[in-house]
C-alpha cells in the first residue's frame, strides 16, 4: 500500500522521508515537482501523479505537501484519506500542522508515523490509542522529562487497541465531568449578481468534547431529526439506533472529536442572513475601475451577525486600489491581487460601505469578468437551519454531568457572483 | 553516549539518529552501537532502537542477526502486546535469510490466544511474501486459517494480505463470505475499504447480473437514448439492446432472482455509506454501482454529494468516479445538479471535473439552467476552465438538438472576444458543430473567413481553413480569396496550417480550377521546399493527384471524390465514456491506465456458480448474523405479522419455500442467515398471494366477533400469531414439495369454511383447540386440557395468551393463570413421562413437528420439558406429542434415517405401537445438540408413510439451570469478562417491568434459574439504588457444562442493560437476542 512518505514544504525542501518497505530514493520526488511547477498555484497540482515506477498521491495541508509514494493499485481516497489523518494526527498532538511544528519534534513525528502504519497498511489511526502509546508533549511534561530524564513515551502497553471501542482509551477520570456540544452550521451559497439565490445549501457538524470518567453511554437527541437529511458519523455512532429512533447513541472518544456531518435536507429554503449591493466596473479607456459594495442584513433571525468579512480575488491587471470603507478596515494584497475588507460586526442602523477606485497596469485590456465576493460571516447561539439538541443522556456511570449546547453558523463556500 | 549506563544518554543518542533517519541522512555506521541496545529494558530506548533496526538491516545483514533472538524470546512473551510487537519488528527485517524464522513465528502467531497478535500476524504475510515469494503455498494456509478467524480485529488485516498474496484464491472466500459481510460493520474503516473491494470482485464472479432483464423495464433509459443525436451511438445501443432482449428473453424463460448472499452483501454495506472516511463511502458506492440493481444504485449519489464537501483532493477523486457513474446512470446525480455548480475558488482540476459532470447531466429539461452557468463560466478569469466551458457547451449542443443553434450562436458571439484563447477553441468547436448541418451557416463560415486575419492560434487557424475548405462550394466567392492570403503569408505559418492551406488549395483547385490554378501550383512551391518533410511530402502527393499529367494514373480521376467525400461528423463525447471497465475508486480507473497489480473487474457469469458452497455449518454463521442484523430481522418479523395474523400455518412454509426457490439451491439446512436475507424478498411476493385470502379472512373475523367478546378474538389472534412463528420456526428447514401441499391444503379447507357455516364452526372449534395446546402453559398436559375442553366451558378462557396484553381484562387473565396453575397440578399427578420436579414459572413453548395435513392425519408437537434427559445427562429432552386426527389408526410410530450434524447424538423414543384414532400419546426423546442450534434432521415413520421432520432447538433449552450464590455468581462473572461478556441496552416493554414478569420472560427465553438477591449489596461495585433491582440467573450449557450468565439490571422508565456472560460466545450472542426479544414484546 503506501510505500513511503514525503513532508515538502513550499519552497520544495523534503523535510522528513519514512520508508515503511525498502528504502526509495528522493529522487522520485522530482516528478512532483516537475507538476507543482507546471501548476503554478499549488492548490492546482494533481492529486495523484504517474511516474514510471510509481504512483504519487500529494495532498497539500497547512502550507505543506504530504507526498506518499504507492506501487500498486490501491484506492486513491484511501491513501488521501490517510494522508489526512496523518496531519489531523500531527494537529491534534502539536496544535498546529506545520513545518516548524514537525521539525521540533521531529522524533515524535516519527514514532507516530511508525505506529500509524505497518508495512504501509494502517494500524492504529485513533487518536486515543496513539496517545497511549506516544504521549502528546506538554509544557509541563518537557520540563519535567528535561528534569528527570523521562520520556514521553508511554510506559503502559495500549489496551486500547484490543477492545470493542478501540476510539476510547481506558481509565478515563476526571474530577470536572463535562460534556461540550457545539453544533455548527455553514451555509454553502452562491448568490447571482441581480441578488437572486443560484444554490444553497446547509452543512452541519457537531464537534464535541467530552472529558467524562469512565466508560459513560451517551444518549442525544433532536428535537426535530427530520431536518437531516444526509449524515455521516464517527465510528462510535450506533447506526442502526440512528436508523431506528433517530437518536444519536455512543460511548465518546475522550477529548475533541468530530461526532457527526449533516446536511440539511434540500427541501427546506435556506435563509441566507445577508444581501450585497456591489458593482465594479472597470472602464475601457484611463486604465481605472470602480468599485462600491454595501451589505445589509437579510433574514438574520434577530441576532447579529459578526465576522462579516468580504474577500475579492482581483483581476491580475488591478495594481492598486484607493478605497475608502465606512467600516472596518480594507486590505490589498498587490502580489496575490485579494482584497480583502474586513467588517466585524453588522449594524443594521449604519450599513457598512465600501466604494473607491480602482487603478490598473496601463494599457492592459479591460477585464473579461467581473471578480466576485467570498464573504465570511458569523451569527452566534443560532442554528440557521433550526436544528435544536432535544436532550442528553448518560448510561453506564453515576456521576452528573455537566452539559452543554452551543450554536454557531458560518458562511461557508458563500460567493456573490459580480 | 549509546554505551552509556544511563538511559537517559541512550535515549538523547538514539533521539538524534531518529531525526536523522527523519531528515533522510545516512546513519548506517552506527548499526552496531545501535544494535547492542536492542535489549535495553528503557521501552523509549528499545522503540527507537526497533526503528532504527527496521530501517538499516536490510543493509546490514549480518548484524542485523545479532538482534533476532531478542525477538525470539519477545515472541514466548506471555504479555500479548510485546509478542505483538516482537512479531512486527521481526518481520519488518528484510533479511532474507531469516525467512524460516519468520514463517515459523507467523505460524505459531496464526493460532495465538490473543486476536491482537493474529492481527500482526497477517500483517507480517504480505512482509514475508515480498521478501520470499517462494514461502506463497505456506502463506496461503496460514491466510485461510486466518480468514475463518471471528474476530473483527483480525479480519480487514488478513483480507489485505489476501489481496497481496494470493488475490486469485477466490475459493479461500467462499466459506467465510457470509461472516465477512456480517463482520464488516465492525471492522475498523481501513479495513472494510479492503473487505468491500474483495467482496465486489468475488461477488462479480458467484452471482447473476441484477440487471439483467433491465431492458425489459427500461423505458427510461431508451427514451434518454433518443437525446443523443449521432448515429454512431444510436448503432451501438441497437447492437446492445438486441444483445439485451437476447438476455431478457432467456431471463423471461427464467426470471432473474437474486441470490440472498449478494443481497446480505448489498444490505450489510449500506449503513456504511454513513461513514465519516471517504475511501469507505467510495468502496461502497463502488460496490453497488457495480453490484446493485439498477434501481438501488440511485442510495449512493447522496452520500458521494456529501464528499464533495470535504478536502479537494478528495473532491477530484470523487469528481472523477461521479464522471464516469453519471455517463451510465444519469439519473441519479440529476436532482443533486446544483452541487456541481462551480465556485471561482476551485481549483481548475476541480471545475473542469465538474464541468465534465454538468455536461453529463445536461438534457433537454436542465439545458437552459445549465447553459446559464455555462456562460457565468466563460467570463471567468481561468482561461483553461473557460477553454474547457467551450468544450463543454459544444458537447451539450450536439448531444441536446433543441439548444444546437443557441449554443452555436453563443459561440459565435464568443469569437469577438478578446482573449485569443477563447475565440480559438469556439472556432474549434463551431467546426466540429458546423460539420453536422453544414448548408444553414454559410454566414457563419464567412464570418470565420473573416476571423483569419485576427487569430493567431494555429490549431484555430487550421480549423477554418478546413472548413473553408470542406465547404467552399457554399463560400464559393471568399473561398480564392483565403488562399490568396494564406499564399502569401504561408511562409510563417505553423505545421498544421501549412498542411491545411496545401488541403484548401487542392480542394479549390478541384472545384474552383480557373481561379485558382495559379494560387494552388504556387503553394504548391512554396511546401516543396519547405523544412518540414511531412508538408514537402504532402505537397507532391497531392500535385501527382490533382495535377493531371500522363504519368498519374487512375487514381486522379478519383481525386474529387478523395477530397471532397462527405465526412462523417465527429462525436463530441465524454473522456470518461470507456472509463467503467476499470473498478471504480481504483487507481487505474483515476489513471485510466492499468496500475501495477490491479485486479480486473470480471464480467458477470452466465450462469451462477453453486451458491451452496458459501454454506457453512449452522454453527458458525448464526451467530454474526444474530448479532449484526438482529435489529432489522426484528424489524421485518413485525412488518411480517400483519400478513400471517389470519391466514392458518400457512406464511411460515410459505415464506421458506420462497426463500428455497429463490436461491435456487434447494439446499436442505437453510441457515439462518438464507432465511433473513430472502425476507424481504418473499415478503413482497406474500403481499400478492395473500390479499385475497385476507379478505375471506376478514369475513370469517367478522363472523366470529358476532359470537365471541371482541377481546378474545383480539387475544386468539395473538396466541395464533404465536403459534405460526413457531410453526414457521420449525418448519423452515422443511422440503419444499411438503410446505407447497401444505399451503394449498390450507387454503382449499379455509375456502371451504367460509363457505358453509357447518363446517366452518367445525373447524373453528379445531383451531381453538389448537390454540389452546400451542399455549405454552397448557403444552405439557394436553391430554387433561382435551378432556376437559369437552366438559367445561372454559374454553374460550384458554385462547387467552399468557402475555398479557393490553386488552386482556385483569379478572380474565387472572382466571385463565389459575386455570394453569391447576392443569399444572393435574399434570403432575397424572402424567407418567413427566418426573416429579416442573421448573416452576417458566411457560414451555410446544412447536409444530409435523402437521396434521402434511401428516395425513397423524399430528406431533414437540416441547422442551427442561428435565434432565435421565439416560444420558448431556441430552435434551425433548417431549413429543401425538395426535392422531384420521380416521384410522396409526401403527408402529418410529422414528428413522437420522441425520445429524457431526459430534450430536440423539436417543430415539421407544416405538408407539399403535395410536387409535382421535387418540394422543407422547414420548420423550434426547438430542444431544453439542451446544449449538443446528437441526436434527429425521423421518417419523408410521407403519405406511415416512415424514422428513427436523428438530431445532432455540438456544435457551440448550442450558439446564444451576443454583449459584450471588456471590458465586459475581465471582464466576469475574472470569467471564472481555470478548465473554456481551451487554446489551433495551427498553423494557411497558407490561413488563415488575419483577414477576421479568423473571418469568427470561426463564421462559432460557432454562435458567434466577440467582436470589443477597444481602451483600453494598459489595457489589456498581451500587443499584433500590428502586432499580438487578437480576441475575444462571445456568450451564447441556452438553459442555459451560457456565451461562444473565444479568438483568433495570433502570427508571424500563430502561434496563442486559449482560450475559458465558464462555462460548455463540451460544451468548443467540441468548442476548432471544431474551432481549423476551423482555421487550
Amino acid at each position: 500500500m503506501i510505500h513511503s512518505l514525503f513532508l515538502i514544504n513550499q519552497s520544495g525542501d523534503i523535510f522528513l522521508e519514512k520508508h515503511w518497505k525498502s528504502v526509495i530514493g528522493r529522487s522520485v520526488c522530482d516528478y512532483f515537482f516537475e507538476a507543482k511547477e507546471k501548476a503554478v498555484e499549488p492548490e492546482n497540482v494533481p492529486p495523484v501523479l504517474q511516474t514510471p515506477h510509481h504512483y504519487l498521491i500529494t495532498i497539500f495541508r497547512g502550507k505543506l505537501f504530504f507526498l506518499s509514494v504507492i506501487q500498486t493499485e490501491v484506492s486513491p481516497l484511501f491513501v488521501i484519506e490517510f494522508l489526512h489523518r496523518i496531519a489531523d494526527t500531527i494537529q491534534d498532538y502539536f496544535g498546529e500542522c506545520s513545518e516548524t511544528v514537525i521539525k521540533d519534534n521531529v522524533v515524535t513525528v516519527y514514532e507516530l508515523l511508525e505506529e500509524m502504519l505497518d508495512n504501509g497498511f494502517p494500524l492504529a489511526t485513533e487518536s486515543n490509542i496513539l496517545k497511549e502509546m506516544i504521549k502528546p508533549p506538554t509544557i509541563l511534561r518537557s520540563v519535567v522529562n528535561t528534569l528527570t530524564g523521562g520520556s514521553n513515551v508511554g510506559d503502559m502497553l495500549p489496551t486500547g487497541q484490543l477492545s470493542n471501542i478501540p476510539w476510547r482509551r481506558a481509565g478515563v477520570k476526571y474530577t470536572n465531568n463535562e460534556a461540550y456540544f457545539d453544533v455548527i452550521e455553514e451555509i454553502d451559497a452562491i448568490v447571482d449578481k441581480s441578488g437572486t439565490t443560484v444554490f444553497a445549501e446547509i452543512q452541519g457538524v457537531i464537534e464535541a468534547c467530552v472529558r467524562l470518567s469512565g466508560m459513560p453511554d451517551l444518549t442525544l437527541s433532536f428535537m426535530n431529526p427530520s431536518l437531516l437529511d444526509d449524515v455521516s458519523f464517527h465510528p462510535c455512532v450506533r447506526f442502526k439506533r440512528w436508523e431506528a429512533e433517530r437518536v444519536l447513541s455512543f460511548i465518546p472518544p475522550d477529548g475533541n472529536f468530530t461526532l457527526m456531518n449533516y446536511h440539511v435536507s434540500s427541501q427546506n429554503v435556506v435563509a441566507i442572513p445577508v444581501y450585497v449591493k456591489q458593482s465594479i466596473n472597470f472602464f475601457e479607456s484611463g486604465s481605472c475601475g470602480r468599485l462600491d459594495i454595501t451589505i445589509g442584513p437579510k433574514q438574520t433571525m434577530g441576532k447579529t451577525v459578526e465576522g462579516l468579512m468580504v474577500t475579492v480575488h482581483m483581476p491580475k491587471a488591478v495594481l492598486s486600489v484607493n478605497l475608502t470603507p465606512t467600516q472596518g478596515s480594507c486590505t490589498y494584497d498587490s502580489a496575490t491581487k485579494v482584497l480583502v475588507w474586513d467588517i466585524g460586526k453588522l449594524n443594521p442602523q449604519k450599513l457598512p460601505n465600501l466604494r473607491g477606485s480602482l487603478s490598473m497596469q496601463s494599457g492592459a485590456p479591460k477585464p473579461e469578468e467581473n471578480p466576485s465576493l467570498n464573504i465570511d460571516l458569523k451569527i452566534q447561539q443560532l442554528a440557521i437551519s433550526g436544528l435544536k439538541v432535544s436532550r442528553l443522556d448518560m448510561y453506564g456511570e453515576k456521576y452528573k454531568p455537566f452539559k452543554g449546547v452551543k450554536y454557531v453558523t458560518k458562511a461557508g463556500k458563500f460567493q456573490v457572483r459580480s | 553516549m549509546l554505551d552509556s549506563n544511563k538511559d537517559s544518554l541512550k535515549l538523547e543518542a538514539m533521539k538524534r539518529i531518529v531525526a536523522m533517519i527523519a531528515r533522510g541522512k545516512n546513519a548506517s555506521d552506527l548499526f552496531p552501537a545501535v544494535v547492542k541496545n536492542v535489549a535495553c529494558k528503557n521501552i523509549e530506548v528499545k522503540k527507537l532502537v526497533y526503528v532504527y533496526l527496521v530501517r538499516y538491516a536490510e543493509e546490514q545483514q549480518d548484524l542485523a542477526l545479532l538482534s533476532i533472538s531478542t525477538f525470539q524470546r519477545g515472541l514466548k512473551d506471555p504479555n500479548q502486546l510485546i509478542r505483538a510487537s516482537a512479531l512486527r519488528v521481526l518481520s519488518s527485517i528484510r533479511v532474507t535469510i531469516i525467512v524460516p524464522i519468520m514463517m515459523l513465528a507467523i505460524k505459531e502467531a496464526a493460532s495465538d490466544m490473543s486476536p491482537y497478535v493474529r492481527k500482526t500476524a497477517a500483517h507480517a504475510i504480505p512482509k514475508l511474501y515480498s521478501l520470499d515469494p517462494e514461502q506463497k503455498d505456506q502463506l496461503i494456509e496460514v491466510i485461510e486459517k486466518l480468514l475463518a478467524d471471528k474476530t473483527t480485529l483480525v479480519a480487514g488485516s488478513v483480507v489485505m494480505a489476501f489481496e497481496e498474496v494470493c488475490p486469485e484464491r477466490i475459493d479461500l472466500i467462499h466459506k467465510n463470505y457470509r461472516k465477512l459481510c456480517n463482520l464488516l460493520i465492525d471492522v475498523e474503516e481501513w479495513g472494510q475499504v479492503v473487505i468491500i473491494n474483495m467482496l465486489t470482485r468475488y461477488a462479480r464472479t458467484q452471482f447473476l447480473n441484477p440487471n439483467i432483464n433491465e431492458s425489459l423495464l427500461e423505458e427510461g433509459g431508451s427514451g434518454e437514448k433518443t437525446f443523443y443525436g449521432s448515429d454512431d451511438e444510436e448503432d451501438e445501443d441497437e447492437e446492445e439492446k438486441e444483445k439485451k432482449a437476447e438476455t431478457a428473453a432467456m431471463a423471461k424463460r427464467k426470471p432473474y432472482v437474486m441470490d440472498p448472499d449478494h443481497r446480505l452483501l448489498l444490505r450489510n454495506t449500506k449503513p456504511l455509506l454513513q461513514s465519516r472516511n471517504a475511501a469507505v463511502v467510495m468502496a461502497v458506492a463502488q460496490l453497488y454501482f457495480h453490484l446493485a440493481p439498477k434501481a438501488e444504485v440511485g442510495v449512493i449519489a447522496k452520500a458521494l454529494v456529501r464528499l464533495l464537501r470535504s478536502h479537494s483532493e478528495v473532491q477530484y477523486v470523487v469528481l472523477q468516479n461521479v464522471a464516469t457513474m453519471t455517463i451510465k446512470r444519469r439519473g441519479m446525480f440529476e436532482p443533486y445538479l446544483k452541487s456541481f455548480y462551480i465556485r471561482s475558488t476551485d481549483p481548475t482540476q476541480i471545475k473542469v471535473l465538474k464541468l465534465e459532470v454538468l455536461t453529463n447531466l445536461a438534457n433537454e429539461t436542465n439545458i437552459s439552467t445549465i447553459l446559464r452557468e455555462f456562460q457565468t463560466y466563460i467570463k471567468s478569469m481561468d482561461k483553461d476552465f473557460v477553454a474547457a466551458t467551450i468544450q463543454a457547451i459544444g458537447r451539450c449542443a450536439t448531444n441536446i438538438g433543441e439548444v444546437r443553434d443557441t449554443c452555436l450562436n453563443g459561440l459565435v458571439q464568443l469569437l469577438s472576444n478578446r482573449d485569443e484563447l477563447v475565440v480559438a477553441e469556439s472556432v474549434v468547436v463551431i467546426k466540429k458543430l458546423l460539420q453536422m448541418q453544414p448548408e444553414k451557416h454559410s454566414d457563419i463560415i464567412k464570418h470565420m473567413a473573416k476571423l483569419t486575419d485576427n487569430i493567431q492560434v494555429p490549431m484555430a487557424r487550421a480549423s477554418i481553413l478546413w472548413l473553408i475548405g470542406e465547404y467552399c462550394e457554399h463560400v464559393p466567392k471568399i473561398a480564392p480569396d483565403v488562399l490568396r492570403k494564406m499564399a502569401k503569408s504561408f511562409t510563417n505559418e505553423e505545421d498544421i496550417v501549412k498542411l491545411q492551406i496545401i488541403n484548401l488549395a487542392a480542394k479549390l483547385y478541384l472545384t474552383n480550377s480557373k481561379q485558382t490554378k495559379l494560387l494552388t501550383q504556387y503553394v504548391l512551391n512554396l511546401a516543396k521546399y519547405d523544412q518540414n518533410y511531412d508538408i514537402r511530402d504532402r505537397a507532391r502527393f497531392i500535385r501527382q493527384l490533382i495535377v493531371p499529367t500522363e504519368k498519374s494514373g487512375a487514381l486522379s480521376k478519383y481525386a474529387k471524390k478523395l477530397f471532397l467525400a462527405l465526412k462523417p461528423a465527429p462525436v463530441l463525447e465524454s473522456p470518461f465514456k470507456d472509463r467503467d471497465h476499470f473498478q471504480l475508486g481504483s487507481l487505474s480507473h483515476l489513471l485510466n491506465a492499468k496500475a501495477g497489480g490491479y485486479q480486473e473487474l470480471p464480467d458477470w457469469p452466465e450462469a451462477a456458480p453453486d451458491p451452496s458452497v458459501r454454506n457453512v455449518e449452522v454453527k458458525e454463521s448464526v451467530p454474526e448474523w444474530t448479532k449484526c442484523s438482529s435489529r432489522e430481522k426484528r424489524k421485518e418479523k413485525k412488518v411480517e405479522k400483519p400478513f400471517y395474523s389470519d391466514s392458518e400455518g400457512e406464511s411460515g412454509p410459505t415464506e421458506s419455500a420462497d426463500s428455497e426457490s429463490d436461491s435456487g439451491s434447494g439446499s436442505e439446512s437453510a441457515s439462518g442467515s438464507e432465511v433473513s436475507a430472502s425476507g424481504s424478498e418473499s415478503e413482497e411476493s406474500e403481499e400478492g398471494s395473500e390479499s385475497e385470502e385476507e379478505e375471506q379472512k376478514d369475513k370469517k373475523k367478522t363472523k366470529k366477533e358476532l359470537k365471541k367478546p371482541v377481546q378474545e378474538s383480539e387475544s386468539e389472534q395473538s396466541s395464533e400469531e404465536e403459534e405460526r412463528k413457531h410453526a414457521r420456526k420449525s418448519k423452515i428447514s422443511k422440503s419444499e414439495s411438503e410446505s407447497e401441499s401444505d399451503e394449498e391444503d390450507e387454503s382449499e379447507s379455509e375456502s371451504s369454511e367460509s363457505e358453509s357455516e357447518d363446517s366452518e364452526s367445525e373447524a373453528e372449534v379445531k383451531k381453538k383447540k389448537k390454540a389452546a395446546e400451542s399455549k405454552p402453559p397448557c403444552k405439557p398436559v394436553k391430554k387433561e386440557n382435551k378432556k376437559e375442553k369437552k366438559e367445561i366451558s372454559l374454553l374460550d378462557l384458554d385462547d387467552f395468551d399468557p402475555t398479557p396484553s393490553p386488552q386482556v381484562t385483569p379478572v380474565n387473565s387472572f382466571l385463565s393463570s389459575s386455570l394453569v396453575t391447576d392443569l399444572e397440578g393435574l399434570s403432575l399427578s397424572d402424567s407418567v413421562l413427566a418426573p416429579a420436579t416442573m421448573a416452576p414459572s417458566s411457560a414451555l413453548k410446544s412447536y409444530e413437528l409435523l402437521h396434521r395435513i402434511t401428516g395425513e392425519g397423524l399430528q406431533v408437537e414437540f416441547c422442551f420439558s427442561r428435565q434432565p434427559f435421565s439416560p444420558d445427562a448431556n441430552m435434551v429432552a425433548v417431549q413429543m406429542h401425538f395426535t392422531n386426527n384420521a380416521s384410522a389408526d396409526a401403527k408402529s410410530l418410529h422414528m428413522e434415517d437420522v441425520k445429524l450434524q457431526s459430534g450430536m447424538r440423539v436417543r430415539e423414543f421407544p416405538e408407539i405401537e399403535l395410536l387409535p384414532a382421535g387418540e394422543t400419546a407422547t414420548a420423550v426423546m434426547g438430542i444431544d445438540f453439542c451446544d449449538s442450534t443446528q437441526a436434527a434432521n429425521f423421518q417419523l415413520c408410521t407403519q405406511t408413510r415416512k415424514f422428513f421432520v427436523s428438530i431445532q432447538p432455540p438456544v435457551g433449552e440448550l442450558m439446564r439451570p444451576v443454583f449459584l450464590t450471588e456471590n458465586e455468581f459475581k465471582k464466576e462473572q469475574g472470569q467471564l469478562m472481555g470478548m465473554n461478556e456481551i451487554t446489551e441496552k433495551l427498553t423494557l416493554d411497558a407490561t413488563c417491568r415488575n419483577e414477576h414478569t421479568i423473571v418469568q420472560r427470561v426463564t421462559a427465553a432460557a432454562n435458567l434459574s434466577r440467582v436470589p438477591c443477597g444481602s451483600d449489596k453494598e459489595c457489589s461495585p456498581p451500587v443499584p439504588p433500590p428502586d432499580h433491582p438487578v437480576y441475575r440467573f444462571a445456568g450451564r450449557t447441556v452438553t459442555s457444562g459451560s457456565l451461562v450468565l444473565v444479568t438483568v439490571v433495570t433502570r427508571e422508565e424500563g430502561a434496563a442493560q442486559l449482560t450475559v456472560n458465558c464462555e462460548k460466545m455463540v451460544i451468548g450472542t443467540m441468548l442476548v437476542k432471544d431474551i432481549l426479544l423476551a423482555l421487550t414484546q
